[in-house]
């Protein structure tokens, strides 16, 4: 261990630190660039998205660099390992991702100032911070870096009533969740005395047969109920179909992806790292909790007439089957888990694609029967879609069965028949609303199609996404062998 | 063994026709076109390429034939295995067969969208070939769930009037089957470390777990087969899908769940299998009879002979549940003659289909007068369904019920009672629209067969007559497989007898 005086160790913190210093550089460079005029706003926000994207990558890059056993620094409050470099490698590309793909919407929309790709990096540095967090203190202050950017770019559509409404209920909700989150952190630091996860999973390792006190379970009751939040778990979830109802497409689009792996890998190392020997005291809550998110996921989405809000139901369900793999406990759980989530991102991110393309006379729609005809109309868009759906409902040989897979198998290994009868037949029911998004584009006739032109950056992200989708199947072992090799590192501290 | 991997290129040859025909391009008319072309040379390609099967096949063994196994998953241990035994390797070649003659039906009938049509029955075809040849279980299931695809767009977009109802129909119920059998997997791979099919059959596992099993590979199955009371979806889907859908729906889809039955239920849970037997007598019986005395009521063509299927299949699970080899050989039996003329009936239904567009049997009668070869073709594959001897319909129902006679006479005399229900159904529908006074008028201008259609017909009436007239050719195929297969399940069958016996 360091010597606390000493300047700390710098290396495991590179990509954040990387993103850190550039963002700021690029608020700085954004704020000369803006003039007064509207066309220089909308270059700077040209420019600045464009560096935001180069660098999100190139902290992907770096990210992948530092990887290489279990490195502390910060006074132990920051652990960069495998696990870690994993998720925010995903994290990354997700950002880089959803940026890409917003450009052409907030232009149209007058939203395109330099503040949002800002915004959004500053978001996925504090969601870095939170996959790296080795101690409440750290998780929290990632957790807070991560929502308040997001309560932001919620209500980035100022003049919308819609937009404002869906950052302020996110934010009214999300300070509470926090709130519920510190109250459990404060619960666990008075019973146990610290807060750092190294030394907390060393005290739990032997409490033995009784089990930890009272208190600590329900600090730990609290820490969850706060992240339940976060990944939009229910009954923690009422937020998210209005927020991402509201919110402008682009940012619904960020929100159901970078967030939730982000959220999701905390909620991985918080329960596996100090909380893993008390298995026994949450599991059954994850339990339900997952159930509860698979079902609602499953039948509350049938009615949905807005794709936003269809795809709001989705990611429930979805963080439902993902919280199977952390249910079990494991590293097979973990593992599930982290490829669960890398098909996710893929899938997410090329759905989102193809739902900024759907305007009609130039006014963005998102109805579900606005897909109309799409079959006909753009048969390669509909064609991407397709493919989408058919994974997001995991039947093979697309990437999302593969996700779907190794979660039921770690269930039915770790003996939890129950959990995994429940989620295939929730899937079923999925498969249903899926289907009717395909249905809609295929087998009904559109009275007036959609716009045609589909933005260059737009095609080239459906066409890698699809293709990813498709060929997983060739050649799962880039993300199946990684994803062990994190899950096993999560295991080793 | 041979280091051609014949197998992959016959599973893949129809993606690559598939993936050619996406890249085509210009307009419209000539993308129809090409499409058209594209299928029908890779499908008949794909067909010439099986019959190396046929010929280099060695039927004096036991063991599955041009394996190939390589690594595709090492972390779970999962490889891409696939090989053919004589069981498989006869509907393989179905498959192949049919492939092709459902692209020529489909020539005229498919004017919309023909690019993505034949995209999908590509597809479909990589995915049948893939799910016969697949000796991984999860190989398996990504073929056998794959199929769901393009059968769901193939019925929603060039389906019938209720196409949305039917595609959603057989859709969700066939996923909901097919997702517990995934679970059994699970719990399979878990005992036994492996998912290859070959070392699951030598592995035996316990006996309550064989139950779960069991009961979770048969929701699948049974929803394939159909076995009456989960049959509900076939007439719905059969109605609706395009000719060409129905004669691969009925042809080779259906026998997906016999086949499970063969390679998985009866091998690798014999004792499960013994328990259950008297439960799938019962459903057989139930879909023969009841199914029959439908048949007789309806008056659309198309669900008439959907319904005929479903009795059919039921032989087809009295047959492999009779544990005799006469009885399996002769559901492999019923389900080739079965893939050969009740897609040879779809297609007749769709000659008439394409030129008056309904299916209803009122709509026709007397059409004796304008369409003599139409007739002839329709009778022959009429008493070939019947099982009139000297067809290959007959061939398998006989061995079903010579083999089921040696275990129990009853369902014997009952399932023989299903023979009569389907002549009764047949001829009706025969009388009602070949015979009788052509009065209506729009029948008065209709044309007999095109050269195309005599096309599509011809190679599947020398094939039944084949089948009837000299069965061997086929039997000696399937012989020895069976009877490994038998020993295998009486193998494990007295094991447990004995265990038994010494708990006892």
């Amino acid at each position: 261990m360091k010597d606390m005086a000493t300047t700390p160790d710098l290396i495991p913190a590179l990509p954040e630190l990387f993103l850190a210093c550039i963002i700021m550089a690029l608020l700085m460079f954004g704020v000369f660039q803006k003039g007064g005029r509207d066309e220089q706003s909308v270059t700077a926000f040209r420019y600045i998205s464009g560096l935001s994207v180069i660098t999100l990558l190139l902290a992907a890059l770096l990210a992948v660099t530092v990887s290489g056993g279990r490195l502390l620094t910060f006074g132990n409050m920051f652990v960069s390992d495998s696990f870690g470099v994993f998720c925010k490698i995903l994290v990354l590309m997700a950002s880089a991702g959803t940026l890409i793909i917003s450009r052409g919407y907030l232009e149209r929309q007058n939203l395109a100032r330099f503040e949002y790709p800002i915004l959004v990096v500053f978001a996925t540095l504090g969601m870095m911070m939170m996959i790296s967090a080795n101690d409440l203190i750290s998780l929290y202050l990632g957790l807070e870096m991560q929502s308040l950017s997001l309560y932001v770019i919620a209500a980035f559509q100022r003049d919308d009533s819609r937009s404002t409404e869906a950052g302020l209920k996110y934010f009214v909700l999300g300070a509470l969740a926090s709130g519920m989150l510190l109250y459990g952190a404060s619960l666990v630091y008075g019973f146990a005395g610290t807060t750092n996860f190294d030394v907390l999973a060393g005290m739990f390792a032997h409490t033995g047969e009784h089990g930890p006190g009272t208190g600590i379970v329900f600090g730990i009751v609290f820490v969850l109920a706060g992240l339940a939040f976060k990944i939009s778990a229910v009954p923690f979830h009422m937020w998210t179909p209005d927020v991402y109802e509201g919110a402008p497409t682009p940012v619904t689009a960020f929100f159901a992806v970078a967030p939730k792996i982000a959220a999701l890998a905390l909620l991985m190392r918080v329960m596996v790292g100090p909380f893993g020997d008390l298995l026994a005291q949450w599991q059954q809550i994850i339990i339900f909790i997952s159930i509860a998110s698979m079902v609602l996921g499953a039948f509350a989405a049938i009615n949905q007439r807005n794709i936003k809000r269809l795809m709001a139901y989705s990611s429930i369900g979805h963080v439902g089957y993902a919280l199977i793999g952390l249910a079990v406990g494991n590293e097979a759980g973990i593992r599930a888990i982290l490829i669960y989530l890398a098909i996710y991102m893929f899938m997410n991110v090329g759905t989102f694609a193809c739902i900024l393309t759907m305007r009609r006379g130039g006014r963005m729609v998102e109805g579900i029967d606005d897909l109309a005809g799409l079959g006909k109309s753009n048969p390669m868009l509909a064609m991407a879609l397709t493919i989408f759906m058919f994974s997001l409902a995991g039947i093979p040989p697309l990437a999302g069965f593969f996700g779907k897979l190794y979660v039921f198998l770690a269930a039915i290994e770790a003996e939890l028949y129950g959990l995994a009868v429940i989620g295939v037949l929730t899937s079923v029911v999925g498969a249903f609303y899926y289907l009717r998004i395909i249905r809609i584009m295929y087998f009904d006739e559109g009275d007036e199609p959609l716009d045609k032109p589909v933005e260059r950056e737009i095609g080239i992200v459906v066409t890698l996404t699809s293709l990813v989708i498709v060929l997983f199947i060739a050649y799962p072992d880039p993300v199946v062998s990684n994803a062990l090799i994190a899950a096993k590192s999560l295991f080793a501290g | 063994m041979s280091g051609l991997p014949i197998l992959s290129l016959l599973t893949f040859l129809p993606l690559a026709g598939a993936v050619f025909i996406l890249t085509v391009r210009g307009d419209d008319a000539i993308v129809a076109r090409n499409a058209r072309y594209v299928a029908l040379w890779t499908t008949s390609a794909n067909f010439l390429l099986s019959l190396y099967l046929w010929f280099n096949f060695d039927s004096s063994v036991a063991t599955f034939q041009f394996v190939e196994n390589v690594e595709w998953m090492p972390v779970l241990g999962l490889k891409y295995h696939m090989g053919v035994d004589g069981i498989s390797m006869l509907f393989v070649l179905l498959t192949t067969l049919l492939s092709p003659i459902c692209i020529l039906a489909s020539w005229d009938a498919i004017q919309t969208r023909v690019k993505e049509y034949m995209i999908s029955f590509l597809i479909l075809e990589t995915m049948m070939v893939g799910m016969f040849c697949a000796l991984d279980l999860m190989v398996f299931y990504i073929f056998f769930e794959g199929v769901l695809i393009p059968m769901f767009l193939i019925i929603g977009i060039w389906g019938g009037a209720r196409r949305v109802y039917s595609a959603f129909k057989l859709f969700l119920y066939t996923l909901l089957g097919s997702v517990l059998m995934l679970l059994a997997m699970f719990a399979m791979y878990i005992d036994a470390g492996t998912t290859d099919i070959p070392a699951l059959m030598r592995h035996s596992f316990p006996a309550g777990l064989q139950t779960w099993l069991f009961l979770a590979f048969f929701a699948s199955f049974a929803v394939k087969v159909p076995m009456w009371p989960v049959h509900t979806w076939l007439p719905d889907a059969h109605v609706e899908a395009p000719t060409a859908g129905s004669v691969i729906l009925a042809g080779v889809l259906l026998k997906f769940g016999g086949y499970g039955f063969l390679r998985f239920s009866l091998p690798m849970f014999p004792l499960a299998t013994a328990d259950f037997t008297p439960m799938i007598y019962t459903l057989s019986l139930v879909a023969v009879i009841y199914t029959s005395l439908v048949a007789l009521a309806q008056e659309d063509m198309k669900k008439l002979i959907a319904y005929s299927s479903v009795a059919h299949m039921g032989f087809v699970t009295i047959g492999t549940f009779s544990l005799t080899v006469q009885g399996i050989e002769g559901a492999i039996y019923v389900m080739l003659s079965h893939g050969v003329v009740s897609a040879a009936l779809f297609l007749i239904v769709g000659v008439v289909y394409d030129r008056i567009h309904s299916r209803e049997i009122s709509v026709y009668g007397g059409l004796v007068h304008r369409m003599p070869s139409y007739a002839m073709v329709f009778m022959f594959f009429m008493l070939a369904s019947v099982g009139l001897p000297g067809t290959g319909g007959f061939v398998g129902e006989f061995l079903v019920l010579v083999g089921v006679f040696q275990v129990n006479t009853w369902v014997c005399a009952l399932a023989a009672l299903g023979v009569i229900l389907g002549a009764a159904y047949m001829l009706y529908l025969y009388r009602r629209v070949i015979f009788g006074e052509l009065t209506k008028d729009n029948l008065k201008k209709i044309l007999d067969m095109s050269p195309r259609e005599w096309a599509v017909f011809a190679p599947l009436i020398i094939l039944t007559f084949w089948m009837g007239i000299y069965p061997s050719s086929f039997l000696d195929v399937m012989h020895v497989s069976v009877e490994n297969l038998m020993n295998q399940v009486q193998t494990a069958q007295a094991a447990a007898a004995k265990i038994m016996v010494a708990g006892q």
